[in-house]
């Protein structure tokens, strides 16, 4: 199964201009001209890009580039948040995200989303699990409910784990269970896209590892879009890497912007932008 | 170990010091004046209630709590003023603690940040501040006599309505921040899943909230049921000698019975008056415990 056909050619891509990104067959996501503000504050700039499904893309660039916005305006985690606004369009496949007829608690349903910091409900493993399908109504009954949370916590890799504990603290258990908790937690509600704002930063070594692996797996159900700081993570996990970084404009008005898109493998050796070169590279970010 | 390079002027100071350590007489001194700090409040409370038990438990027995007052300090009891507190306890319970979370969820979960809202906040804080006595005469222009027709008058609604209104405030400014207290990263995990707002508020962070709304509101109960002066001015009877029997029935509570018992001459009716307050204040420490086993419970549950 391979739905991405990255062109050859790098920059004769999808679009000319310095965000040109891969061929895509089956985008989930098509965004165009996006840019976001909080208040007055222009947080995004003009990002123009199309993520595959099933497929790992990882967005990369310095703090305060804007990726994470970027991130939470593809599921409208950022409406939770007062004074925003945005221009230019968010497709996730033929729906306008931000159309006037769109409820964001749907789109939440679709596209889920896992944070930086593990983040369980203080309850039991199982209520974890559960409480997705219990508020989408997704279970007729307790045997049904069951199987849903069994084959979750199968999925993100922590069955094994935790069987005999389900009716424990989710807080008992450690950084790493909890983060792959919260990933089974958001696969319990059937999502379609999973979102992934720097997932492992908070693990050690093992755990992070622990959470690339499941990555692997889920993306041949899922479209995952992850946000990382680490680069070797980006390097390992994803097909596709999208570089942002912070542009300082006239009047020093900082705002992210999207510099290049590509395959994972030519980002990190053969970048067709100097500043893409100068990241991957260590000598900025 | 790696050496810390110091000039030899410091080290020579350090050395010095650590031989001959300065007295700090600051830090004593500021250490006894926190702790005559504590001594002072703690003697006269600990006066007061000795006193108060030297005074009020031989009076005390299970005929004192079910008898009606009497002219016969021997014979009287507190008997309808401690059905008179629970009714109280129970109307404004029934009234302001819904209505405070309510405020509380929407002030806090729901309300966009505006110049009104902010009013509004601000205002209850002043709220909580008013004197007692100005909701006596509220509830006495309002539901005494406004709504006389509904409340009965000068009855247990019209207490318990003017209670209420008291400590809704306090309520309020406790739920508030109980709710903030929450942390935000629990609401993006329910929104991130897909839930409303509603059922992020509702099994979220009300249930993470819960032991700190119970201590605000049952610290806000304590207070209420120990409140004399605007029941007195919405005109609740200092000598009830029958049982209330239904909300829009006269009463009277606790602190007023020992308030009328404490201003008659003789010394008997004053020693009865003593163990009026000791069964007040058994009735407050209960409902301070039961507030810390409830904290403690819902803290536990999972």
């Amino acid at each position: 199964m391979n739905d991405v056909n990255v062109s050859l050619g790098g920059l004769a891509g999808y679009r000319s201009g310095p965000t040109a990104g891969p061929e895509i067959d089956e985008a989930v996501f098509t965004i165009e001209d996006l840019s976001f503000w909080y208040g007055g504050f222009r947080a995004l700039r003009d990002i123009t890009m199309r993520i595959p499904a099933r497929t790992i893309t990882a967005l990369i660039g310095p703090s305060g580039c804007g990726k994470s916005t970027f991130l939470r305006t593809l599921n409208r985690m950022n409406d939770l948040i007062p004074g925003v606004s945005l221009s230019g369009t968010v497709r996730y496949h033929d729906l306008d995200l931000y159309g006037d007829e769109v409820d964001p608690v749907e789109v939440r349903h679709r596209i889920g989303m896992v944070f930086q910091k593990p983040n369980p409900f203080p309850k039991t493993v199982y209520e974890n699990v559960a409480y997705g399908p219990r508020i989408h109504r997704m279970a007729s009954g307790k045997g049904e409910l069951d199987d849903i949370v069994e084959q979750s916590l199968r999925r993100a890799a922590l069955w094994d784990e935790v069987f005999d504990k389900l009716d424990q603290s989710a807080l008992a258990l450690s950084g790493g269970q909890q983060q792959r908790l919260c990933i089974a937690r958001a696969i319990a509600v059937g999502p379609d896209v999973i979102l992934m704002d720097e997932p492992a930063s908070a693990l050690d070594p093992i755990a992070t590892l622990r959470i690339e692996e499941l990555m692997y797996e889920l993306k041949e159900t899922y479209t995952i879009v992850i946000v990382t700081h680490n680069m070797q993570q980006a390097a390992r996990v994803s097909e596709l890497t999208a570089f942002f970084t912070v542009d300082v404009t006239e009047d020093s008005q900082r705002t992210g912007v999207l510099v290049e898109y590509d395959e994972t493998g030519r980002i990190f050796t053969r970048p067709s932008q100097q500043r893409t070169e100068d990241y991957v590279s260590g000598r900025f970010g | 170990m790696s050496k810390i390079a110091a000039t030899p002027q410091v080290e020579s100071a350090v050395r010095r010091r650590i031989a001959q350590p300065p007295a700090r007489a600051s830090e004593r001194l500021f250490q006894l004046a926190l702790m005559a700090g504590i001594a002072i409040a703690l003697i006269f409370l600990v006066t007061l209630l000795i006193q108060v038990a030297v005074r009020g438990i031989p009076g005390l027995s299970l005929s004192f709590l079910t008898d009606l007052p009497s002219s016969d300090p021997g014979k009287a009891g507190v008997g309808p003023a401690l059905v008179g507190t629970l009714w109280m306890l129970a109307g404004v319970t029934l009234v302001a603690f819904p209505l405070g979370v309510a405020t509380a969820v929407y002030l806090e979960e729901y309300a966009r940040d505006t110049r009104l809202t902010r009013l509004i906040r601000t205002n209850i804080q002043n709220l909580a501040g008013v004197p007692s006595i100005v909701y006596g005469l509220l509830g006495l222009a309002f539901f005494v006599r406004f709504l006389g027709a509904f409340t009965g008058g000068r009855s247990i609604i019209a207490g318990a309505l003017t209670l209420s209104l008291l400590v809704l405030p306090v309520i309020v400014i406790a739920s508030v921040e109980a709710l903030r207290a929450v942390p935000n990263s629990m609401r993006d995990a329910s929104y991130g899943l897909g839930a409303t707002r509603w059922e992020t508020t509702r099994r979220q962070v009300l249930p993470a909230a819960l032991p700190g709304i119970f201590t605000g509101v049952i610290l806000s109960l304590s207070r209420a049921i120990g409140e004399t002066a605007p029941l007195i001015t919405i005109g609740a009877l200092t000598f009830v000698n029958f049982f209330p029997a239904s909300p829009t029935d006269s009463f009277t509570v606790l602190p007023i019975q020992a308030f009328n018992w404490i201003s008659q001459p003789q010394a008997e009716f004053h020693d009865i008056s003593a163990s009026a307050i000791v069964v007040l204040l058994v009735l407050l420490l209960s409902m301070n415990t039961i507030a810390i086993l409830l904290r403690r419970r819902f803290e536990k549950r999972w």
